[in-house]
Order: structure tokens, then C-alpha cells, then sequence
């Protein structure tokens, strides 16, 4: 009980220290992009306004979840030991992984905000713009018949608010863990933050083609054996990013079925489960 | 290299062994329920250059074809539209299960570019001013066709394809298909059913069929009953001659005024 309220007080810890560090300052930008998105689409149909907000607001949501899982992560290793604060916190009876655990919590913690904030904004956004449009519709209507107002009314909800934002939603935070997760194992042994901030790029980018490499090497092509090996060597090392692109077909209207978002989910906190214990294995060893 | 480093480097082989059959099974769920199921070619790469490219692989597909639809939306603008189909090509293959991209995209080709084309004060001759009136046209159609084969499982683009072939290719025959098609889903509006009888009464050789399909639609209850099916039905009845006693409407008042 002692050691989980340790490990409570180090994420409480970290929260507060990252929101000093003014990470919550990405939010005006976000607001800016997809208020002046809003604006600037005025010229546009309503099903492209609708389209392209979503677009860009969730597209926004992953490049800036992604970014501070990364960057926040990626930093508090190397801050805490030139703080020498790392020295302090383990003289006491806290074991390395309880440290390592408070952090990820504290990160995820803040991630896990910085999702609702921005899911708050885009949300409020969308059903302003969506009043703005039916109100148009609605007097330009004014005199016609009940039943054509209703299916103008349906094709604009329709096209604005739908229920499977949520998860995908709540998918873009999983991802967002579980790149938090792949950092702190970096930089598990990693013995600078650029270098721990290039390597999580780099695996950003190839996770996004594990499935690729993946396809190739169990298809079992008739290719040259290190073609194959190296196939085999990024869908064993890297975790399958492209699994959790769920966003980019809930915009287009794709209805998530349930078991496909459990099981995602389901994946994503088993990586993140993987990650932590591996980063817990490393750290225990490594010479402070 | 440390033992820990070395066991953490296996375990992590290991966990990503144990993991294969999940990733390929939740793939395989993901494409069955319509996702991921974008392919990302080589002509794609040609098209959006590296960059580009790149954020389309790191899961930035929708906000790149948003980018590139205001693209588009500016070489409208501008009236290219040659550059304006090759964007809308790319748009639409960046997010194929997007309907209004579909919708859109056919719509500025079939109707916008190809008046623009009719109308080209450059080209002297009027024979190419149709041939390219018609290239634009079957180029609408051709998005929306392709649109259609994306999303088998929606009704939006069979009633858009009816409605081109209806009113830029005055193909009835073909025009009432696609209503009747997208009259099937359970999500289609009430007006796709009597749209495909108002066009199979157009079509040549299918008149009967269309009056029985008509005067079922006219069964089914009020919802259905508009002064134009009833107008419709009136004069299919005049026009096959069926017997007073077998007539559906000898009640209604006629709606023509």
C-alpha cells in the first residue's frame, strides 16, 4: 500500500512539473488551427465543412498526443538525473520500477487530459458550426414542407456528430500510451534525450509499416533471405502502429464494431503492459 | 551490451512472435469491417511526393486529402480542371470510404467541367467541344463507379450515379438500376424507390414493369404518394390502357393543374 501510494505521489508529481513546464500551451494552437480552420471553410458545402474539420481536428489530436508522449517522455529521465533528483527519490524505499511506473502514470495522467481538452474543443466546435448550418437551413426552409426539412435536417447531423468519434477518440489516446510506453524503454538505456526523441521518431514511423513487412514475411514470398530476415526483424522488434489508424475511416462514416475496438484497445495496453516491463527490466541494471 | 539488455532484446522477439496471430487477425477484422483498406502505391508516392507519402503512411491520410481538397477547391477556382481531376484522383484514393470526396469529385467533372468544355470559347471546333463535354462526364461517372465499388455498403453514391446517368447521359435503362439498387439498402431514403420507377417508366420495353412497381410503391401508403407518382401512374394507366375496373386511381382527384 506504502509503495502504490509512492507510486501515486511520483505521478502526481510529474503531472504537476509537466503542466509547470507549460505543456498545455500546445491547446492554444490547437484551438487556433481548428477555429481558423472553421472559419476559412465557410466557402465550402456543409458535408466538406464537416469532412475537413474532422480531418484536421483529429488529425491535429494525433500529431500532438503523439508529440508530447514522446517529447515529455523522452525528457524526464535525463531532467531527473541532472536535478540529481532521481538520487533523492531513490535512497528511499522506492524500487526502480515503482519510479518508472509513477512517471508513465504522471505522463499518461497527461496525455489522458490533454485528450479531453482537445476532444472538448473540436466537439464544441463542430456542434457550433453544425447549429450555424441548421439555422441557415432552417429559415431558408421556412414555408417548406415538414418532411423535406427533416431529411436536410438528418443529412446535416448526419454528416457532423457521430457516435464513433468516441473511439476513435479514445483509440488516439491508446496510441498515444503506448508511443509514452516505447519511449520510456528508449530511453531505458538510452544515455541522452535526443538520442532517446530520434530513435521514438524513427520507430513511429516504421511501426506505421510493421504491418507491411509483416504481410510480406508470412506471405512467404519467393524473395532473397536477408529481404526476408529483415521483414522478420521489424514485425518481431516493432509494435504495429497501423492497427490503431482507426480515425481515418471513422471520419469517412465507418461504423467501429465493438470487438474491433476492444480488441484494439486490448492491444495497445498489452503494449504498453510489454514496454514497461521491458524498460523496468533495463533500468533495474543500469548504472546511475 | 549487458544480460539484461540481452534478455529484454528477447523477450522482446518473443512477445512479438506471440503477437503475429493477433496482428493478423485484428487486420483481417479491420478490413472486414471497412478499414484499412487503403493501398498506398507506388503512383500514389509519384503523386503526393515523399513527403506526403510519408504522412500517409504515419496515419495522416485524412488531414492530407483535407489539404489537398482545398487544393482542389482553389484549382476550381481558377477553372484547371485537368489539375483538379488529377487531385481529386489522389484525394479519393487517400480516402476512398469518404463519400462526399466521391460525390464531390464526380459532380465538379459531370456537371461543372464539362459545361466549362461545352462552353470553351478556345476550342473552335464543336465536335471536340462534345467529345471533351463527354470525357468529362464519363469521368464523373467513372469516380462515382469507383466510389460505389469502395463502399458497397452505403446507398449515397447508386443514387448520385442514377441521378448522372438520368440527367447527363439520359440513360433511363441504366439510371433506374442504380435507384433500384440504392432503394435496397436499409438506409436509403423513400425517394430512391420512386425515383427508380419514374425511370423505369422512361426506359423502352419496361413500362409494365414500371407501372407495377409504381402502383406497389402507391400501395405502400401516403409516404409514397406524391402528386408526381400519382400524375405518373395516371398516365401509364392511359397509356397501357388498363380497364377502368383494374385502375389504382379512378378515386384520386387529378393533382395537374
Amino acid at each position: 500500500m506504502k509503495s502504490a501510494g509512492a507510486t501515486l505521489a511520483i505521478a502526481r508529481n510529474t503531472f504537476t512539473e509537466l503542466v509547470r513546464q507549460k505543456v498545455f500551451f500546445f491547446l492554444l494552437i490547437f484551438a487556433l488551427l481548428i477555429i481558423g480552420n472553421s472559419a476559412f471553410m465557410a466557402k465550402f458545402s456543409f458535408q466538406e465543412q464537416f469532412q475537413m474539420l474532422k480531418d484536421i481536428s483529429l488529425g491535429a489530436m494525433s500529431v500532438f498526443t503523439s508529440l508530447i508522449a514522446i517529447l515529455a517522455t523522452a525528457n524526464f529521465l535525463p531532467k531527473d538525473m541532472e536535478d540529481r533528483t532521481i538520487y533523492t527519490l531513490l535512497a528511499k524505499p522506492v524500487p526502480r520500477y515503482r519510479y518508472l511506473l509513477g512517471k508513465l502514470l504522471g505522463i499518461i495522467l497527461l496525455l489522458a487530459c490533454a485528450t479531453l481538452l482537445m476532444s472538448a474543443l473540436f466537439l464544441a466546435t463542430l456542434w457550433l458550426r453544425e447549429s450555424t448550418v441548421l439555422a441557415e437551413t432552417r429559415a431558408q426552409m421556412a414555408g417548406g414542407s415538414a418532411d423535406d426539412l427533416a431529411l436536410a435536417v438528418k443529412e446535416i447531423t448526419d454528416a457532423t456528430f457521430n457516435i464513433n468519434l468516441l473511439p476513435g477518440i479514445a483509440i488516439i489516446f491508446i496510441k498515444s500510451a503506448l508511443l509514452a510506453s516505447l519511449t520510456l524503454f528508449i530511453s531505458s538505456f538510452a544515455t541522452s534525450s535526443i538520442f532517446t526523441i530520434l530513435m521514438a521518431a524513427a520507430l513511429y514511423f516504421i511501426g506505421h509499416l510493421q504491418s507491411t513487412a509483416r504481410e510480406y514475411w508470412l506471405s512467404g514470398v519467393d524473395v532473397e533471405w536477408w529481404s526476408r530476415l529483415l521483414a522478420a526483424a521489424v514485425a518481431l522488434l516493432f509494435p504495429d502502429l497501423q492497427a490503431f489508424n482507426l480515425t481515418d475511416d471513422i471520419i469517412a462514416g465507418t461504423a467501429v464494431p465493438l470487438t474491433l475496438f476492444l480488441n484494439t484497445a486490448g492491444l495497445g495496453m498489452l503494449y504498453v503492459a510489454v514496454y514497461f516491463a521491458l524498460a523496468a527490466l533495463v533500468f533495474s541494471g543500469r548504472e546511475l | 551490451m549487458n544480460r539484461r539488455k540481452i534478455a529484454a532484446l528477447g523477450l522482446l522477439c518473443v512477445f512479438g512472435a506471440a503477437l503475429l496471430p493477433l496482428q493478423s487477425m485484428l487486420q483481417r477484422e479491420a478490413q472486414t469491417a471497412h478499414f484499412q483498406k487503403t493501398t498506398l502505391s507506388i503512383n500514389l508516392r509519384e503523386r503526393i511526393g515523399q513527403a506526403g507519402f510519408l504522412a500517409a503512411l504515419s496515419g495522416f491520410r485524412s488531414p492530407l486529402a483535407a489539404l489537398l481538397w482545398i487544393q482542389a477547391h482553389t484549382a476550381w477556382e481558377n477553372t484547371e480542371w485537368g489539375r483538379m481531376a488529377g487531385l481529386f484522383e489522389t484525394v479519393t484514393t487517400l480516402q476512398p470510404r469518404s463519400l462526399p470526396y466521391w460525390d464531390m469529385a464526380a459532380w465538379h467533372m459531370a456537371w461543372n467541367a464539362s459545361i466549362a468544355a461545352l462552353q470553351n470559347e478556345k476550342q473552335a471546333s464543336e465536335a471536340l467541344r462534345i467529345r471533351s463535354q463527354r470525357a468529362y462526364i464519363q469521368l464523373g461517372r467513372d469516380f462515382l463507379e469507383r466510389g460505389i465499388l469502395n463502399n458497397p455498403d452505403r446507398p449515397q453514391l447508386h443514387l448520385q450515379l442514377g441521378v448522372l446517368l438520368r440527367d447527363k447521359v439520359e440513360d433511363h435503362c441504366a439510371a433506374a438500376e442504380e435507384f433500384l439498387k440504392a432503394s435496397k439498402y436499409p438506409d436509403a431514403p423513400a425517394y430512391a424507390a420512386r425515383f427508380a420507377g419514374y425511370e423505369m417508366a422512361k426506359c423502352p420495353g419496361r413500362e409494365r414493369e414500371a407501372y407495377d412497381y409504381l402502383r406497389k410503391l402507391y400501395e405502400e401508403g401516403e409516404k409514397q404518394r406524391l402528386p408526381s407518382l400519382i400524375n405518373l401512374l395516371r398516365q401509364m394507366e392511359n397509356k397501357l390502357d388498363i380497364p377502368a375496373s383494374d385502375r389504382v386511381l379512378s378515386d384520386v382527384p387529378n393533382s395537374e393543374h
